[in-house]
């Protein structure tokens, strides 16, 4: 009997130590948060009484070479309180997904939150839910640039929440099918290619498949790596497309014939082999179609955004110099061609101040700094994105630059990311669904299915509608 | 006199095991019970339930119980562990057999082989298998050079990937145990069923496997638990997909909890992966004592 309790015993501490090991998970992401902003927080002032200004970013492995980190660094020189601050980069290099965790995890602390962090749109009005973020009204109601009518009234909006202005917009962006022209003139295609409807699309991609066997004729973000991405840039592209849009009136739309429209064009572009799942597993490999695939011409399309041509320039990861000849640039088709004809999904990135910063008048006179007209200038061409000021936008230097203009033109049509705290939910769960498809796993039948009863389970089947 | 010198010998022994008794409280215990309470929370990573989480009961569970990934990443977990737990004992038993019996070669080939698999991180390991396996990986190449087309391991047959990964890393440990389990088998019972006329075969089923059936089980129970609980080799493989196609309970406890935010949903699928822990270890414990 003893030695029965014994053993049960035993087997019990050493189930109880494998939950130990089950939630240790926890504690590696905390520890690796915290790391990367262990200086942050409560020790602000430095050696020589100047105040430490720590900033978060999201860098994609390219450290200095990263357009924020050259925009910051370059404002800073200028900046005219450089004697009284230093500047704390404590950015991190992780994939989309795990960058929101680890901010959500460092905002929580003093001792790790930082002064300055970029955040996307789509992920503020969560964070604000949570208490994460200061209340910047005080501060943009001095400010001329923000009172004056030099930011846009439509981006400005994408930063309040519940009538709070909470972040500072430094990138407006708009979406479309970036095509190799080259490749197109191997293949017959024209030039001047404008797809009517998604249709023809897809007959691009077989004239192309028929006559260059050796390209792959489409590129668009499918895993659940590419985290946002792949809801964003695919399935919203074309879910808003059809004239339904994520969450409507309240609801969430969890299940109509609408998704099952867009993910049967996946399923189309990835089981006829006019895309392939080798290419989405992997952030590599997003990466490289930008960098290499399709300026060599072994990508002929790609769904991405303005914001690649960042990457052509001089100061780019890739810079590739007649990019502006062999690149066309088309807007993104509605399903059928209805009205409005194009779409193109918008979002942008945003400078807020944490609710746990300890700095937060010395962060905001240095983010006013580095949204100023010059140094602004200079943040939207290093990063190659649309300005979020009118002023700006007007400037020579600004719209001398390649496709520019095009992608101003195509925010005619944008749609946004529902402004609620739930999204960061459920788009994990649209990106599933897109992977499930895209790679096969599943019908688009089954993976709408499956997003029904996750979404369902994760905000509750009362706030969800099938249409 | 005697009785005092008893009690004192007590107290010093409770003083000098008190730090460990602290530190597994306070690192071990509590975050346990922390993590059973939250399991019945609603509690966030961001949004409005991250500064006010409520206890919600069972709803965490009920959920589970809806949610038709949870079945697959059970169904994923079991297929993972079986697979690994076959292959690490089988391939362990027969390295370790093969040891013994004393090619000096092959102790010098395949001894060193698998412990390397064992010694280096997992993290390494991950990687090594997933430039393995790859596309354009070794595997692709050496079968390409008897002319066998590419095949998309890590997309068409994940699962066996990361089982194979995982077999890698871990039969090392099988085949220490076996070696030194083998090692107590006495010569003289092995000699005398030879002498009997029982075959090789016949030899190491009937009379060295029951000997070290005692090590079987204890090395069966250690290596559930540990593939159990394995989160970072199929994170890096293959991220739980494609689709949910290698998605153990780990990995969507992951997900669950940090990458669609739900702190308390994941806390409550890490109580199902203790759950499934404790009915295996006492099942194995009870086979053990039959």
């Amino acid at each position: 009997m003893i030695k029965k309790a014994l053993s049960i015993a035993m087997a019990l501490t050493m189930a109880a130590s494998l939950a130990g090991c089950g939630s240790s998970s926890t504690t590696a992401t905390d520890g690796a948060a915290s790391k990367s902003a262990e200086s942050a927080g409560t020790a602000s002032s430095t050696a020589d009484g100047k105040t430490k200004l720590t900033m978060t970013w999201r860098d994609e492995g390219n450290g200095e070479q990263n357009p924020l980190y050259q925009w910051f660094t370059q404002a800073y020189e200028t900046y005219p309180d450089k004697d009284k601050i230093e500047l704390d980069f404590q950015y991190i290099t992780a994939s989309e997904g795990d960058y929101f965790a680890k901010v959500a995890l460092a905002l929580q602390s003093e001792d790790t939150a930082p002064d300055i962090v970029c955040e996307d749109t789509f992920y503020l009005p969560s964070d604000v839910a949570a208490g994460n973020l200061t209340n910047l009204d005080d501060y943009v109601n001095s400010w001329e640039d923000w009172t004056g009518g030099k930011f846009y009234e439509n981006v400005k909006s994408g930063v309040t929440a519940d009538g709070s202005v909470y972040a500072v917009p430094y990138t407006a962006d708009s979406r479309g099918i970036w095509f190799n022209k080259e490749v197109f003139a191997k293949a017959g295609l024209p030039e001047d290619w404008a797809p009517k409807t998604w249709q023809d699309i897809l007959d691009a991609c077989k004239t192309i498949k028929e006559k260059c066997p050796d390209v792959i004729p489409f590129w668009c973000n499918a895993g659940t790596i590419s985290g946002e991405a792949t809801s964003m840039q695919t399935y919203e592209e074309l879910l808003y497309g059809t004239g339904e849009e994520v969450y409507e009136d309240g609801k969430w739309v969890t299940s109509s014939d609408n998704i099952l429209k867009s993910l049967n064009f996946i399923n189309d572009l990835f089981s006829n082999e006019y895309a392939t799942a080798d290419l989405i597993y992997d952030a590599e490999s997003s990466d490289n179609v930008v960098n290499n695939y399709l300026p060599e011409g072994k990508v002929a399309m790609m769904l991405n955004g303005y914001w690649i041509t960042g990457n052509y320039k001089e100061t780019g990861s890739a810079p590739w110099a007649d990019y502006a000849e062999k690149l066309g640039y088309a807007e993104m088709p509605t399903s059928e061609g209805q009205a409005p004809g194009n779409i193109t999904m918008s979002g942008g990135w945003t400078l807020a101040i944490p609710s746990l910063s300890d700095e937060k008048d010395a962060a905001w006179d240095f983010i006013k700094w580095c949204m100023n007209y010059d140094n602004y200038l200079n943040a939207v061409q290093l990063q190659g994105v649309l300005s979020t000021r009118s002023d700006v936008a007007a400037d020579e230097v600004y719209s001398a630059q390649p496709f520019v203009q095009q992608a101003t033109d195509f925010l005619e049509y944008a749609y946004y990311r529902p402004q609620n705290d739930q999204y960061t939910k459920v788009t994990t769960y649209i990106q599933t669904m897109v992977e499930n498809v895209a790679s096969g796993s599943l019908t688009p039948e089954d993976a709408m299915a499956q997003y029904k009863s996750d979404v369902e389970n994760a905000v509750g089947a009362e706030n969800c509608v099938d249409k | 006199m005697k009785q005092k010198n008893h009690m004192l010998t007590e107290i010093r022994r409770t003083i000098l095991l008190l730090p460990a008794i602290i530190l597994l409280v306070a690192f071990f215990i509590i975050p346990i019970l922390m993590t059973f309470g939250y399991s019945f929370s609603n509690l966030a990573l961001s949004g409005s339930n991250a500064r006010n989480f409520q206890f919600t009961g069972v709803e965490n569970y009920l959920k589970m119980w809806k949610d038709r990934t949870v079945f697959i990443s059970i169904k994923n977990t079991l297929i993972f562990l079986v697979g690994s737990l076959l292959g690490q004992q089988i391939l362990g038993f027969v390295i370790a057999l093969m040891m013994k019996s004393g090619n000096s070669t092959f102790r010098r080939i395949v001894g060193p082989f698998f412990l390397a698999g064992w010694v280096i991180p997992e993290v390494v390991v991950a990687i090594c298998c997933s430039t393995f396996f790859a596309n354009e990986g070794t595997l692709n190449h050496v079968l390409g050079f008897i002319g066998i087309p590419m095949i998309k391991w890590l997309q068409t047959m994940p699962m066996l990937t990361v089982v194979l990964a995982n077999i890698w890393h871990g039969t090392a440990f099988s085949m220490l145990n076996f070696q030194s389990a083998l090692d107590g088998v006495s010569s003289e019972i092995e000699e005398a069923a030879k002498v009997d006329g029982a075959t090789y075969l016949e030899r190491i089923v009937k009379i060295v496997i029951p000997c070290i059936r005692g090590t079987i089980a204890t090395n069966t129970m250690l290596n559930t638990l540990s593939t159990l609980g394995v989160f970072g080799l199929i994170y890096m493989m293959t991220g739980g997909g494609p689709g949910s196609k290698t998605t153990t309970i780990p990995i969507y406890m992951y997900k669950q909890a940090f990458v669609s935010q739900q702190l308390g949903y994941g806390t409550a699928i890490a109580m199902l992966l203790l759950v499934i822990g404790i009915i295996l270890s006492v099942l194995y414990t009870r086979i053990d004592r039959d």
